[in-house]
């Protein structure tokens, strides 16, 4: 019997956020503040000159920052050495850093910007990723021998081939980016406080930039309006910029980006190139996978090395399949650095296989359920990688949950016998003649079938060690110290339920200490769905250990907490990450165990295509997912629905495109996300199926519902109105295309 | 959208937020958000865009929405302005918390403000408030977290017969 675990908890940071009460970075008063502006490159590849200063103005009102002012290294610190915190010498993507300004008020800062002019010699740019030899990283995953499969196919196999492409993604946290650094102590200290999801990674970035130790450079989060990968590493940016201005001009000073600004140069989902190759055989068993995975990593390596990672290792999707070839590369382009996004790679490679597995399906008549339980993963099979899945696999649970709720295995999926089946005629007659505008429409289903790792890939957690801490309050409460965020997925809600369970004390005996990397230890970044997992079992152990120090009684919590202190006894457990045993990863081969286990997911859209405008409604969409343990069903599911909302805008109405090195989508009104009117129901089952190492069982779940939306509306599409799209997003223009382009299309 | 006329020469001002009347020196042109947020230190009406499109910063001009980031201080004098600090939102609130309707919480302001005119609407008009009815009132409110099930769920519950939000 639990009393917080699996049941509904208020949110610890709700009152506030209801009343407008909660301070963002832009609440933040700060008596005395200058605001801190960025001049950036126009062109995406050049060699800078100079910069020209309008002798007109009057440069005393304000300070200015070139590299040369960096008291430290000129690099972002994140995973390679490659990207300077200003560019110096090339410039490599439109927007790039070239000279920070700050000023006390807006429009002396804006003349001052205006005012400055850099002379740049253009460069050739490399703006087609697809042609790109310049490669960031390459990844190989080898299993098996598909090469002797394909050279040898068994009596009645079929190879089936498709190329799958993905484009960019916004993020669009609500609040844009922003920060505030403070001048630096007579000792070197200084303090950035902002909007972030990894306040550790900014700390980090400042030590290289500013060349002090961690214990100088203290980096605290504010209440952060969204993130969704976007507030990973672009954080690290912001803050080394206004807090070489706040060490400048001795006055802290805010940088906080417009909507524009934070369109234009901030990192977005990477867009991405998948071909499959692949061997069924005439039952459908899938004989041997040959994957190409290439993405679009932008300027500068930033996170696209682990970006690739996580994709390639999900390219397979979640199949049983003895041999398998995946290539990855991240390679470079002369864009804006690509970076992370719910999903982080994976979304882009599960659209593909999930494609193919429609392909396949058409293909060998199969029906697309019968064709995916048929070759799903199971306790007991390995992963392309030659993972041995042994625990908590929910792949049977949630196919037959998504089955149940959505009757898809009944539905005679691209049948163009079916009473309301459309064909593609039907529609390019239609789009044609006009003749029953605005009343010819076709639906459809689609389903897509997908898994995705909790926690780091590989290693990862071991490098990382992550750390919580637990210490009593002298008032007998105790205090969760962590540097994991809360950026809207409910961290609070769920450390707060899972150290009140754990300690035996009321959710208000708890605190949650603010993310302050003065305070709290570094308890690794705030992504890949590894807070609760990961986090929440060395806090959930760290509990457990404070709880037996604490003893059992009849007293109140907060008495028998303190009679602990009173004992000489300092009232503080620490506890360090270790994966659980028999994992093993080989970072050079490939080979392992990527992840200690996987949440599993299957999504059923039904969509709504206008013949006449070739418009996509998603009317419904039904996802299973099993989390292993649902610490707070309601934020669980509040985490489902908006990513699988996030899933369905990728799939057919979020364009984020670039012309000449620039974003195109550059303000809010072309930048389009879904609205109310736009977001079906989203029936969620969940299911649990325990992971015995993980928190109550519980596993990860953050970026699992990013996967599956979009193949599954593209399949929804393609038995709507008959056409395999291959192209996210699939805007009535490419679906007018693919139309225009089958055989005998009258139009 | 800030622009060089709204730091032209200060006039006076009177505002009506929330039941107070403030008299300021603002320039002519300067933004209700801005007033709001920078003279008033009223924050919680939050800016998402600048422009319009994400209703982060919706505040009622007596008791219509109106987006605080697109219309100058000077045209709501004497106005009756209602912000999220306001009174007469504890029902919505209550709302927002009991169906999981705020998460990152920067869109939730300017939502409850527009359900709060949404719900307003309905018993002027004396219409039946429906998923619908809520679905078009929040059309021009944006939330990245949620997928909205939520917030709806919350818009109708506070909008529910009975419930004292008026």
């Amino acid at each position: 019997m639990t009393h917080y675990v699996g049941k509904h908890l208020a949110r610890p940071d709700g009152p506030d956020k209801v009343a407008g009460r909660t301070t963002y970075v832009a609440d933040l008063a700060v008596p005395g503040a200058w605001l801190g502006g960025t001049l950036r490159s126009p062109v995406p590849h050049g060699r800078l000159q100079r910069i020209e200063r309008d002798p007109g103005f009057d440069w005393s009102r304000v300070v200015l920052v070139g590299p040369d002012d960096i008291p430290g290294e000129n690099v972002q610190a994140l995973i390679v050495d490659d990207q300077p915190v200003l560019a110096h010498d090339e410039i490599c993507h439109v927007g790039e850093p070239l000279l920070l300004v700050a000023a006390p008020d807006a429009p002396t800062l804006e003349a001052a910007l205006a005012a400055l002019r850099p002379v740049i010699e253009s460069l050739p740019a490399q703006l087609d990723f697809e042609t790109s030899e310049h490669v960031h990283k390459r990844i190989d995953i080898l299993k098996g021998d598909p090469g002797a499969v394909f050279a040898q196919l068994p009596s009645g196999a079929r190879v089936f081939e498709g190329s799958y492409r993905t484009d960019s993604q916004e993020q669009l946290y609500i609040e844009p980016q922003g920060c505030v650094a403070w001048p630096p102590e007579p000792d070197g200290s200084f303090v950035v406080r902002g909007s972030m999801q990894c306040p550790h990674y900014v700390r980090k970035a400042l030590v290289r930039c500013f060349g002090v130790t961690e214990e100088q450079a203290r980096v605290v989060q504010l209440a952060t309006g969204g993130g969704f990968g976007g507030k990973e590493d672009y954080p690290s940016v912001l803050a080394c910029h206004s807090a070489l201005l706040a060490r400048a001009c001795g006055r802290p000073v805010r940088m906080q980006y417009e909507r524009h600004e934070d369109l234009m140069v901030t990192p977005k989902r990477h867009p991405a190139l998948m071909t499959h190759r692949t061997a069924v055989a005439a039952d459908g068993t899938l004989l041997a996978m040959d994957v190409e995975v290439v993405f679009d990593g932008g300027a500068y390596a930033t996170l696209s090395s682990v970006v690739l990672s996580r994709g390639c290792i999900h390219a397979a999707g979640a199949y049983r399949c003895e041999h398998v070839s995946i290539r990855g590369r991240a390679v470079a382009t002369h864009h804006v650095p690509c970076g992370a996004f719910r999903g982080f790679g994976a979304p882009q490679t599960c659209f593909a296989i999930e494609r193919q597995m429609d392909r396949i399906a058409r293909g060998l008549g199969l029906h697309p359920f019968a064709l995916r339980h048929h070759n799903a993963l199971r306790a007991g099979d390995t992963t392309a990688t030659g993972q041995l899945l042994r625990d908590s696999v929910g792949s049977m649970e949630v196919l037959e949950a998504v089955r149940a709720a959505s009757g898809i295995d009944t539905h005679a999926w691209c049948d163009p016998q079916r009473d309301d089946a459309a064909t593609a005629d039907d529609a390019i007659d239609a789009g044609a003649t006009n003749a029953n505008a605005g009343t010819t429409k076709r639906r459809g289903l689609g389903l897509s079938f997908f898994f995705h790792g909790s926690g780091f890939t590989g290693s990862g957690e071991e490098l990382l060690k992550g750390r919580v801490r637990v210490a009593l309050l002298p008032d007998g409460r105790a205090e969760v110290l962590s540097g994991s965020t809360e950026i809207g997925q409910g961290t609070i809600t769920m450390f707060t339920a899972m150290a009140a369970e754990t300690l035996g004390c009321d959710a208000e005996d708890i605190v949650v200490a603010t993310p302050d990397t003065a305070h709290v230890p570094d308890s690794g970044p705030t992504v890949a769905s590894r807070t609760c997992m990961v986090v929440g079992g060395v806090l959930t152990q760290a509990c457990r250990t404070l709880a037996e120090r604490i003893g059992a009684g009849d007293a109140p919590f907060r008495e028998r907490a303190r009679a602990l202190l009173q004992r000489g006894d300092d009232g503080s457990v620490g506890v360090t990450y270790h994966s659980p045993p028999g994992l093993t990863w080989d970072d050079d081969t490939y080979r392992g165990d990527a992840y200690p286990c996987y949440g599993w997911a299957a999504d059923v859209a039904e969509v709504e295509v206008d013949l006449d405008t070739l418009e996509v409604d998603v009317l419904h969409l039904w996802t299973a997912v099993d989390v292993g343990k649902a610490i707070q069903p309601r934020l669980v599911e509040g985490q489902i629905e908006g990513g699988t909302l996030q899933a369905l805008g990728w799939a057919q109405r979020e364009v984020v495109s670039t012309r000449g090195g620039h974003v195109e989508q550059d303000r809010m009104a072309t930048c389009i996300i879904p609205t109310t009117l736009d977001a079906p129901p989203i029936d969620v089952t969940l299911i649990e199926v325990p992971f015995p190492h993980g928190p109550f069982g519980a596993k990860g779940v953050g970026e699992l519902p990013m996967d599956g939306g979009a193949p599954a509306v593209l399949a929804a599409i393609e038995d709507a109105i008959g056409v395999h799209a291959a192209h996210v997003p699939a805007t009535p223009e490419r679906l007018l295309a693919l139309l225009q382009a089958r055989p005998g299309a009258s139009a | 959208m800030k622009g060089p006329l709204q730091d032209a020469a200060p006039i006076e001002l009177t505002l009506r937020v929330n039941g107070t009347a403030h008299t300021l020196q603002v320039p002519p042109l300067r933004r209700l958000l801005d007033v709001l947020r920078d003279e008033l230190s009223l924050t919680g009406s939050k800016e998402g865009c600048g422009e319009g499109e994400c209703g982060a910063c919706t505040v009622l001009v007596d008791g219509e929405p109106v987006l605080a980031c697109l219309i100058a201080a000077c045209q709501v004098q004497d106005a009756e302005i209602l912000t999220i600090e306001g009174a007469g939102l504890e029902s919505i609130q209550q709302a927002f918390l009991d169906e999981g309707g705020a998460q990152c919480g920067i869109c939730t302001p300017g939502m409850i403000v527009m359900t709060k005119a949404w719900i307003e609407r309905c018993r002027r008009d004396d219409v039946e408030p429906t998923e619908l009815g809520a679905r078009t009132a929040l059309a021009g409110n944006q939330c990245r977290c949620t997928g909205y099930g939520a917030i709806i769920a919350a818009a109708l519950r506070a909008a529910a017969p009975g419930d004292g939000s008026s």
